[in-house]
């Protein structure tokens, strides 16, 4: 292990990776390739999430992150030159088995897009859609329980509760993916994907979903990806960089940022290229 | 010295550049207000063309539209003939031609937009989709004559007249479906995908109410299409001198509903007119741009009524 002097990168604060949790396995990939049609995307890709903690993926555009994140709940499916190949396991049952229920999946993993997309119905409807679909709630006022807590965990139900009524599409960005995410966790998943979820918000937003993100960890796993190196070091425990649809290094944030092993990395996270 | 040349010319070359440009600028402006011109010219004709038809009509016909007019039924005397068994018949007619066609063709667009695999088959489908949309009319009177008349034995009737019409009809609203289908942002779709939800559900809850009004587009234009149509009415056997109307849809005994109205002869408006417009006669001729007018007004009331169907819906989308 060569010793060299700390690479110069941007400032950043680097969030609770000090408390070092060895938490298990939630979902482990094994050589996964993902192919567009006759391009490839992505090469033996090998990692284990953890669970209850914070993911990132980093990497430079057009790098495979995204593609990556996506397959953890199939989301590529929806795309018919997709191809995936390998292994991905949650919680040890292999996601791309044959006759597996791709809507079960979804709904134990859930996602958040780099764009709002909230539905064009009432901010409440937006939230009771997952649960209604899934039967989740037994009655109405189950159903207004479960929008209730989840724009509570969102950090969105002081600012809309007294219009519910009203669409979900006249909040401001902010807010917008604020209710994707309290979507997202109505129906209960056990990990939220979110990639680039601030990408397309201001300063301040973003900050109030990163808190949130360090709020959620306790009791969901979640991998974000994100073109922010500082995000990423402010936001996750562990993180993994990407380049050129290869998972070069993937390690504790605080080790990746301050000390990573491979050069690649070091260039990236210097601002070497990217 | 040099550098005062150098100003002087590049100020020069300067003021050369700004005529040049402003020159231009001159020659592009007068380019729009020609295109606008012209522009204005082509929508103005078509304006112009559907203005004088009315006036037209409306200056034989008027004067017949009485209320004995929509009452009686067709006469050899012109003063005493009227359009009861036509519209009436009409009316019918596009019933169950909405009823047929509209439901097929909403389900065939989702169907292919969405489900059908993207493969040489539902290519060749799509194709030939198109191609039905430009078969000339009489085409279809003919393969009703053949096929349900002769062949399905439903007689010169109602039904037969919906079942010809709504196939006229169904690639207008296949295409407009899956037109509106494919308006639907993707991102709409893989936010519903992310939940959990099935491929019907996505449809069900998402897409389709997002799409209905374009769906609703295609249907005005097919209904406006089938209730001028004559060429295949008159194949299968449409009459001109209908004297009576067909049986009522309600009865008063068990089961209170009759079908028999289904398998009736009919007449409709543009039929109507058509025959009276081939007799000599000024009368008769009045009585045609009369029938005309009633046409004209029909379709445009239930144009309207989709329009302001679609109008509401599409404020209550809330994009």
């Amino acid at each position: 292990m060569n010793t060299h002097s700390a690479p110069t990168m941007p400032s950043v604060t680097i969030g609770a990776s000090s408390e070092v949790l060895a938490n298990r396995s939630k979902i482990t990939a094994k050589n996964v390739n993902v192919f567009y049609g006759e391009k490839q995307a992505l090469f033996d890709v090998t990692v284990n999430i953890q669970e209850k903690s914070v993911t990132s993926f980093i990497g430079p555009s057009g790098c495979g992150k995204s593609t990556f994140l996506r397959c953890l709940n199939r989301m590529n499916d929806t795309i018919p030159i997709c191809r995936v190949t390998g292994d991905i396991e949650i919680d040890n049952t292999d996601i791309y088995e044959h006759g597996l229920d791709v809507v079960q999946l979804r709904a134990r993993v859930g996602m958040v897009f780099q764009k709002p997309n909230p539905f064009p119905k009432s901010i409440y409807d937006n939230i009771a859609y997952g649960p209604r679909i899934h039967g989740l709630a037994r009655s109405k006022t189950d159903m207004d329980g479960i929008v209730e807590t989840s724009l509570k965990k969102a950090g969105l139900f002081e600012e809309v509760k007294d219009r519910l009524h009203e669409s979900g599409t006249g909040l401001s960005g902010g807010q917008q993916q604020r209710l994707c995410i309290a979507r997202a966790i109505a129906i209960g998943p056990e990990v939220i994907l979110m990639d680039e979820p601030c990408s397309s918000l201001d300063p301040i937003a973003t900050a109030r979903i990163e808190e949130l993100i360090d709020d959620l960890k306790e009791n969901f796993t979640i991998i974000i990806v994100t073109h922010s190196m500082q995000q990423a070091a402010r936001v996750s425990q562990r993180t993994a960089f990407f380049h050129l649809g290869v998972l070069v290094e993937e390690g504790l944030t605080q080790t990746i940022f301050t000390n990573p092993r491979d050069k690649r990395t070091q260039d990236y996270i210097t601002g070497r290229f990217g | 010295m040099s550098t005062t040349s150098t100003m002087i010319g590049d100020r020069a070359t300067s003021r050369a550049v700004d005529n040049a440009f402003v020159d231009r600028l001159k020659r592009r402006r007068t380019n729009e207000v020609i295109f606008i011109c012209l522009g204005l010219a082509a929508t103005s004709i078509g304006l112009i063309a559907l203005a004088t038809l009315m006036i037209d009509l409306a200056a034989s016909g008027y004067p017949r539209l009485t209320a004995d007019f929509f009452t009686n039924f067709p006469s050899r005397r012109a003063g005493q003939a009227g359009i009861l068994s036509a519209w009436v018949g009409s009316l019918l007619v596009i019933s169950v031609t909405a009823f047929i066609g509209v439901p097929l063709g909403v389900a065939a667009g989702i169907y292919l937009e969405e489900y059908a695999p993207k493969n040489i088959w539902t290519n060749v489908i799509e194709i030939n989709v198109s191609n039905l949309a430009g078969v000339p009319s009489i085409v279809f009177g003919l393969l009703a004559l053949g096929l349900f008349v002769y062949g399905f034995g439903t007689g010169r009737s109602i039904f037969t007249a919906g079942l010809t019409l709504a196939l006229l009809i169904l690639p207008i609203i296949i295409v407009a479906t899956r037109e509106a289908l494919r308006a639907v942002p993707w991102s709409l779709r893989e936010a519903a995908y992310g939940i959990g939800a099935t491929k019907w559900q996505v449809t069900q809850d998402h897409l389709l109410p997002a799409a209905v009004p374009g769906m609703l587009t295609g249907v005005i234009i097919g209904i406006s299409r089938a209730l001028g149509e004559t060429a295949p009415l008159v194949t299968i056997g449409a009459l001109s001198f209908i004297a009576f109307l067909p049986p009522s849809p309600v009865s008063a005994e068990f089961p209170f509903i009759s079908f028999a109205w289904l398998f009736e002869g009919f007449t409709v408006l543009p039929i109507q007119a058509f025959n009276w417009v081939s007799r000599p006669g000024e009368d008769f001729h009045s009585n045609a741009a009369a029938a005309g007018l009633v046409l004209l007004a029909i379709t445009l009331l239930l144009n309207g009524v989709a329009i302001y169907f679609r109008y509401r819906l599409r404020k209550k989308l809330q994009w």
